[in-house]
């Protein structure tokens, strides 16, 4: 089993003194055509390159790019498993979660004045709910890593209660394929999924930390939800609307991936 | 006259060119190329956007360093083509790795325990420390142990990739490589191997001559005179 050192240099020596060989002619010959071939790849993969980013951009990105990431979403999104949970951590990790958009909720808002409303895929109102209504719904906390497109990720604790929830209460629009939120004048929107939407840890939140959520956190409600960046995840949500089509989406028409799914 | 016409003469035809590089490994080192410059492209871009790590006081790529090359300010540029060239990186990759499995050129390629011995003594070779090197066969033992290694960061590059790209979906991944800020740190870490490795492999490539890089354009390398350099 074991090689003699004068073997294993055999075998070395032989991996080079025994491969094919050719003649300077014959290899003339190759090389011509290989450095042909060689330059045409060269010019053929710059210019591809050049043309791809040239080429017309659906909202913001080359459209190439954009489709591979709607290809990327029929992956992910293939092969997502409902019950799969995001993992949670210790409270000792958790903490107050830094501020990193402030876009739909400049302005302070009278949080007493709020009120939620849901729409049906027509836009026209089917509902109206104050901030007890969605408090008196099962209040569910988790600790969870909150991520952001940017690169950065924090420990923090939401408490609120589950979407799916409050979808109980509007079963004819169960099975829409998205939910659209915007707030309170419509200048931040998203659309999510219904499969994340559906997801026990996607909660509509009012504490953070054991804190009722403040303002710059999204009060008075906000949506949290570990499968999403936080691009995804609306403060201060003003408008519920249940679609099947894909709604408006802030970031997402500002080059960001629609999905944005972790 | 009579010794010019004998120069002039066709000595009988020696075979002077031996194959070095297969087609396949030719064509994947070279799509490789460009594929790891688009991912290293964009990934800064989307480092851009959270510049975290320093080495002591020492900021790695501060803004100055992204602005000298126009890369500020599109994250999600960044984004969409680390996440569409991914995959033809990957796909590159699993192509090359099948082929050295299936063509058993792993063998000319994957170090033995000598060969991390000699590897060394190739090293002080190089650097004129040492007389002689190493019986080597295609790859002188440094070249084995290097460019396994960069087969394995390429590997390792990909998993820590899909960690932090999908930490939930494939959570069980990312808690393997000490979670989501574990897994982006070694693919930092791994992604600067890449980089140093790109620039010691573009020295000794300079190094070694023409006949070996052309070897890796046409396949065929000219036959050593001397028993080894």
């Amino acid at each position: 089993m074991t090689e003699s050192s004068e073997d294993r240099e055999a075998r070395l020596r032989a991996e080079v003194e025994d491969a094919p060989a050719i003649s300077a002619d014959t290899y003339r010959g190759i090389s011509r055509r290989s450095f042909l071939t060689a330059g045409a790849a060269v010019a053929g993969g710059m210019l591809g390159f050049y043309g791809l980013q040239k080429r017309p951009e659906i909202d913001n990105i080359p459209d190439i790019t954009r489709r591979a990431h709607q290809l990327n979403e029929r992956i992910w999104s293939a092969t997502f498993r409902e019950g799969h949970l995001a993992p949670t951590f210790a409270p000792s990790e958790s903490s107050i979660l830094r501020v990193n958009g402030r876009i739909g909720i400049r302005s302070e808002i009278d949080l007493d004045s709020w009120s939620l409303e849901v729409q049906a895929p027509d836009g026209s109102l089917i509902g109206t709910h104050t901030l007890a209504e969605i408090q008196a719904l099962p209040k569910h906390e988790m600790i969870i890593e909150h991520k952001c497109v940017e690169g950065w990720s924090q420990i923090t604790t939401w408490a609120g209660a589950r979407f799916s929830d409050l979808q109980s209460w509007y079963p004819e629009h169960a099975d829409t394929a998205y939910i659209a939120m915007e707030t309170p004048g419509g200048d931040y929107y998203v659309g999510n999924d219904r499969a994340t939407m559906d997801h026990p840890q996607t909660l509509l939140v009012y504490e953070m930390v054991g804190e009722p959520l403040d303002q710059e956190h999204g009060a008075p409600l906000r949506l949290a939800t570990p499968l999403k960046y936080g691009i995804k995840q609306l403060k201060r949500i003003g408008v519920i609307r249940f679609t099947d089509e894909p709604p408006a989406d802030y970031w997402a028409e500002r080059g960001y991936d629609y999905y944005a799914a972790l | 006259m009579t010794a010019t016409a004998e120069t002039f003469d066709t000595p009988e035809v020696t075979e002077d060119y031996l194959l070095k590089h297969r087609r396949g490994s030719r064509w994947m080192h070279w799509i490789n190329f460009p594929l790891l410059g688009i991912m290293v492209w964009s990934g800064l871009r989307i480092y851009w956007a959270n510049r975290a790590y320093s080495i002591g006081p020492i900021e790695l790529f501060p803004g100055w360093f992204n602005e000298a090359l126009g890369l500020e300010r599109r994250l999600a540029k960044g984004m969409a083509f680390h996440f569409t060239f991914g995959w033809l990186f990957t796909l590159n990759g699993i192509a090359y790795g099948l082929y050295l499995w299936r063509t058993g050129g792993w063998r000319r390629l994957v170090p033995d325990r000598r060969h991390f011995q000699e590897a060394i003594a190739v090293v002080l070779h190089d650097f004129g420390l040492r007389k002689r090197a190493p019986v080597q066969g295609t790859y002188n033992a440094a070249q084995r142990v290097t460019y396994t290694a960069v087969i394995l960061m390429g590997g390792l590059i990909v998993i820590s990739g899909f960690a932090i790209y999908k930490p939930i979906q494939l959570s069980w991944l990312t808690s393997l490589l000490g979670g989501y800020e574990g897994a982006r740190l070694i693919h930092f870490l791994t992604t600067m191997g890449f980089v140093a490795f790109f620039l010691i492999h573009l020295v000794q490539v300079g190094r070694a001559g023409w006949s070996n890089f052309a070897s890796m354009i046409t396949g065929y390398e000219r036959k050593r005179r001397t028993s080894r350099d």
